[in-house]
């Protein structure tokens, strides 16, 4: 089993007019996608919703001077980062064909690098 | 009797005299065409990496070259793999402490691990060619671990420097490792879709070589190459009439290489092509090939196919059946729409008699805007055909000029100035 963290990429205008209905719909279909993980034989280890990137904060550390905080997040995207998963399937072929179930516009995949005690760093 | 193959101290066991050193040069150098993929692929099962098992077949390859001189197996191929696979236990036996530079491939479970499994190689070929690695890579890939090229040959092949080749191949093999993209043949229902991505690398490759950049207007190592993965591919999967389409399409433009290229190096374009010097025993086998895939199914490969054949069967290029060519690309059309299909339907319509050549320029123009097609040769050399027939010579001089700014071969920037000198006045 590998470990992959699924970064939902969304346009966040969707917020701006959302009903409650609309909301408790896509909550659904959060639910039934980590159904079909589970039932794919493979498990949701992790994830959130995150709030509208206007709402982040980003803090880059600088030679010789204080870390600067700034508004805003760290790369502006017109689909932003709006949630993650962290999935546990056999392999990528796997972890593809779920995230082709996960309710948001763009998913990247990316796997999890081993970081236990006997863990080796990457090549 | 029972030998150990590969040490140093084999006796001919045989009466018969020695092979010659250019004997076993040559049988070394056609198991490496011929059973390199077959004897990586059943030791990448065994080591589950990658790396480890390109030494050892490499090193397996070696020990033939040492040993074959006193007695050439009867199946070299079998000897390389029993070879490669006792090499890579060794050095498994031995490096078990030490650390490995990228995690074991994923495999199914464990199945029998006996040395012969025939679709080991297919294994091989869906990961090179997994849709999770970039299109350059799977290319590159392909031609390092299927066919066994150094990286110096790959680079050579592609035109690309060995750096940029080397830095393909590692970030696939360490994407393959780190992503867990699995050594495995795909699922009946994802077939369809992976064996696509296959088909179209093999036939990149035999592009590359065919329309290749630079002086030479073919390089014959890297269609043969391309021929014969698509000879392996059948082999693999004999059920799919797509792999067979595609080695019929492959053959039949392969077999006309000789004529495409005039003796002092000019292309000859199919129209103008001497078809007495087309290769007949192969041109029959790609038609057969085509013909036994298009009964089965009207996938790309075999449309594309189909439209080979209609060319290499008809007497000349004027009594070419134009109207069924036209008819194969609008079926292609439905399934796959791109522009180049549409350039060549469009280009194939101009050539049916008595069509009209308003309606085709305007399907040409109606391409131009087309980024797809931006800096395609073929599209302004199209046009330029037929402005020429139309008697607008200005604009079709200037739809030369065009092309020929575009292409990045000589031997059609040559010909494409003829055609340019050749406008009358």
């Amino acid at each position: 089993m590998a470990q992959y963290m699924f970064l939902l990429f969304d346009s966040e205008e969707w917020y701006d007019n959302v009903t409650p209905e609309e909301w408790q719909q896509a909550m659904k279909l959060h639910g039934a996608f980590m159904e079909a993980v589970e039932k794919a034989g493979a498990q949701v280890l992790g994830g959130e919703a995150l709030e509208r990137s206007s709402t982040a904060s980003t803090v880059r550390q600088r030679e010789g001077a204080e870390p600067l905080v700034t508004d805003g997040p760290f790369i502006e995207t017109k689909e932003a980062l709006g949630g993650y998963y962290v999935i546990e399937a056999r392999d990528l072929d796997q972890a593809l064909e779920l995230a082709k179930l996960c309710p948001s516009g763009t998913v990247e995949v990316r796997p999890v690098m081993p970081t236990g005690a006997d863990a080796q760093p990457p090549a | 009797m029972t030998r150990q193959p590969g040490t140093p101290t084999d006796v001919p066991s045989s009466a018969y005299p020695a092979p010659s050193a250019v004997e076993v040069a040559r049988v070394v150098e056609r198991a490496h065409r011929e059973s390199w993929s077959t004897v990586l692929a059943s030791v990448v099962r065994l080591t589950r990496d990658l790396d480890l098992a390109e030494d050892c077949t490499q090193d397996a390859f070696v020990r033939a070259l040492r040993s074959w001189p006193d007695e050439i197996p009867s199946n070299p191929g079998g000897w390389l793999t029993t070879v490669a696979r006792r090499l890579a236990l060794d050095r498994m036996r031995r490096e078990t402490n030490l650390r490995r530079k990228l995690p074991l491939l994923v495999e199914d479970p464990a199945g029998p691990d006996d040395e012969d499994q025939p679709t080991d190689p297919l294994r091989l070929v869906f990961t090179c060619c997994h849709p999770a690695l970039a299109r350059d890579s799977q290319v590159a890939l392909t031609l390092r671990l299927l066919c066994g090229l150094t990286t110096r040959e790959v680079a050579a092949d592609l035109l690309i420097s060995e750096p940029t080749a080397a830095a393909r191949i590692t970030r696939a093999k360490k994407k393959i490792a780190a992503a867990s993209i699995p050594y495995r043949i795909p699922a009946d229902e994802e077939l369809p879709t992976r064996l696509d991505a296959v088909l179209t690398v093999v036939h990149l490759v035999y592009t590359a070589g065919h329309v290749a950049a630079g002086p030479e207007l073919t390089r014959a190592d890297l269609t043969g190459r391309a021929v014969e993965l698509a000879r392996l591919l059948v082999r693999l999967i004999p059920d799919e009439p797509e792999p067979q389409a595609l080695l019929g399409l492959l053959l039949m433009t392969e077999a006309r290489g000789d004529a495409r290229v005039s003796e002092d190096g000019e292309l000859v374009l199919l129209a103008d092509q001497d078809r007495s010097r087309w290769d007949t025993p192969m041109l029959a086998e790609g038609v057969s090939r085509a013909t036994a895939a298009l009964k089965r199914g009207q996938g790309r490969f075999a449309l594309q196919a189909a439209v080979a054949g209609l060319h290499v069967t008809a007497p000349s290029w004027e009594k070419t059946e134009w109207r069924q060519v036209v008819r194969m690309y609008d079926a292609m059309m439905v399934s796959w729409p791109t522009p180049i299909v549409a350039l060549n339907r469009a280009a194939a319509h101009s050539l049916v008699p008595g069509a009209d050549l308003e309606a085709v320029l305007s399907e040409l123009d109606a391409l131009g805007n087309e980024p797809a097609l931006k800096s395609y040769a073929y599209l302004p050399a199209a046009r330029a055909d037929v402005l020429a027939r139309l008697g607008r010579l200005q604009e079709a001089a200037d739809a030369y000029r065009q092309a020929v700014t575009l292409t990045a071969n000589e031997a059609e920037r040559r010909f494409l100035t003829q055609r340019l000198a050749g406008l009358p006045e």
